[in-house]
């Protein structure tokens, strides 16, 4: 695994919570991990709201110093430029669509040089993004404002409570199709525990569990 | 069948307006709302329609006003601040007995507040959206799905009554997903507006659209007919959800995002035995007095949960003729409440009944 993943999609595709997933996942393997919050756009659900569990894990987090705040500051920290330094892995959650991924394009050149995994998080059930078409041509508008082509696809397909076999299996298909559309390798699929066991799943590819983190406040 | 998909509140509500038959929007980005006004600059262009970013919020809310004039469904939104600056146009469009739809997607006030959700302008929704004698219909989501629902309502029942309707959103359920569903209904088929002012062709006389009277008492006559309209909607119009209410010696009330967590309170207070209900009002105005009346009978009191400082406490006593006792817990300033700081307000306030 490449030390910078940069994991970049649509808006309410499930960045942040398939990011923080990832990076526990990681920690709990032994892995010394860093996120980078790069979300400036939208102030509500960012990775840099979670920073207490991340902690829990022994997880670094890199995030705007207004997170949380009522200050709507499109800024970065100067220690985001600690991601080519530091030691481990360090996922860089970004924000959605080509709006969100201009920020990341400030960094693009120094990550090249360290080398990145870039994958393109596709849900099949968020609107606007329903077809293999769109979600290709919302990558290619988020390669141009990051300068970071992807180099694979996450498929992050669910309806929340409704999520079912049928949603996932769909989801694959879908997301198959977005990866040759887009000339990428389909790299994972993941499934809710909370509402779906993997057993029900039949479908081919990697399987990745996640829990879900992001959430609003209100439910038990 | 109709198929469900993920979708944010904010960008709910657009579609739902969309599909609802409005053709018109006019906005000015605020946070925590602008996805709204973002997603409308996609699709209006797509489907013939017209999407303005206005020079401020009060013009946005008078093209409304004129778009409305000419028998077309407008809509405006915004957030808090936004909705003050809206504020002297909607008193024109209740003057002109013109129908809207103003979507507030509340942040934390007063001022310039804060971006993170409240519930601070309840007072401002059903009491003053403007200066003079008027209501306006409000309307209160708690999912994204009841989003989508009340956005079609609030137009027709604008329609139906002549007035302006706000949906009263939070920045919460502006901002979360959630599944919905979009009802296949083909093209909506909108009322005749016979009053508009959209070009006589030399077919009947002109039609005025006008708040201006020059009479005092033109102008109290007309607003005597308004307020007996406001009546019959009392009479007919209101809406409330009920959970557990029928054997709670303590019944919550809650709106929006604070009754998605008082529904929370309310299980963990029955698991441990303390017989809690939920009443959720879904018009705000109107008030839903009568079912408020109906739990009195049975309830040893009310517990009303808000993000503001008690702004509908008020409501609730006059409800029940201050029948019985009425507490409350909020936060306020942005501070989402907790389900376990409610429980343990709910056992405070069970000890004092």
């Amino acid at each position: 695994m490449k030390k910078i993943i940069i994991i970049y999609g649509h808006y309410g595709c499930g960045k942040t919570n398939l990011s923080l997933n990832l990076a526990i996942d990681l920690a709990q393997k032994g892995d010394k991990v860093t996120i980078a919050d790069m979300d400036v756009v939208n102030p509500y659900f960012r990775s840099g709201d979670y920073t207490d569990l991340l902690k829990e894990y022994g997880i670094d987090v890199i995030a705007s110093d207004f997170s949380h705040s009522n200050l709507d500051l499109p800024s970065l920290p100067a220690t985001m430029y600690s991601i080519f330094v530091r030691e481990g892995i360090v996922i860089i959650d970004v924000g959605g669509d080509d709006a969100g991924a201009y920020a990341l394009g400030r960094f693009s050149s120094k990550i090249k040089e360290a080398g990145y995994d870039a994958y393109y998080v596709v849900n099949g059930k968020r609107t606007l993004t329903t077809t293999p078409s769109e979600a290709a041509e919302i990558l290619r508008e988020i390669e141009n404002a990051s300068s970071l082509p992807a180099t694979g696809v996450i498929n992050n397909t669910h309806l929340q409570k409704y999520t079912n076999a049928d949603v996932i299996e769909e989801g694959i298909c879908f997301a198959q199709e977005t990866a040759k559309l887009l000339s990428l390798p389909l790299v994972a699929t993941t499934y809710p525990e909370e509402y779906i066991e993997k057993s029900k799943i039949k479908a081919e590819g990697k399987l990745f569990p996640v829990k879900v983190l992001v959430k609003p406040p209100f439910d038990l | 069948m109709s198929e469900r998909f993920l979708m944010k509140g904010n960008e709910a509500l657009a579609e739902a307006a969309i599909r609802a038959g409005c053709k018109h929007f006019f906005g000015y980005p605020i946070t925590p709302q602008t996805e709204l006004a973002a997603y409308m600059s996609k699709r209006m262009p797509k489907i013939g329609g017209t999407y303005l970013q206005a020079e401020s919020e009060l013009a946005a809310a008078n093209m409304v006003l004129g778009a409305s004039a000419a028998g077309v469904r407008a809509m405006t939104s915004s957030s808090s601040p936004g909705i003050s600056l809206k504020t002297e146009a909607i008193s024109y469009m209740a003057g002109s007995d013109v129908p809207a739809l103003i979507i507030n997607v509340q942040r934390g006030g007063p001022g310039l507040g804060g971006i993170q959700p409240s519930q601070a302008d309840y007072w401002q929704a059903t009491k003053a959206t403007g200066h003079g004698d008027f209501q306006i219909l409000v309307f209160a989501p708690a999912t994204v799905q009841e989003m989508v629902d009340l956005v079609s309502d609030a137009f027709d029942m604008a329609d139906k009554y002549r007035m302006p309707a706000m949906i009263l959103a939070d920045g919460m359920l502006g901002q979360m997903m959630e599944p919905v569903e979009f009802k296949e209904e083909g093209e909506k088929v909108l009322p005749e507006k016979p009053w508009a002012a959209c070009g006589h062709h030399n077919q009947r006389k002109h039609n005025v659209v006008n708040s201006l009277y020059l009479t005092p008492q033109a102008l109290e006559s007309l607003v005597k007919e308004r307020f007996e309209r406001y009546e019959k909607i009392k009479a007919t119009e209101q809406r409330a959800s009920e959970y557990l209410v029928d054997d709670a010696d303590i019944v919550l009330v809650a709106f929006g995002a604070s009754a998605r967590v008082a529904h929370s309170a309310v299980d963990m207070a029955r698991e441990q035995g303390i017989k809690a209900g939920l009443i959720r009002p879904i018009t705000l105005w109107p008030f839903p007095t009568d079912c408020l009346k109906k739990a009195a009978q049975t309830a040893k009191g009310f517990l009303s949960v808000e993000m503001n400082m008690g702004q509908m406490v008020d409501d609730v006593k006059l409800a029940i003729n201050c029948s019985k006792p009425v507490d409350f817990f909020g936060r306020t300033g942005g501070v989402i409440p907790t389900p376990q700081e409610i429980l343990d307000r709910i056992i405070k306030f069970g000890g004092e009944l």
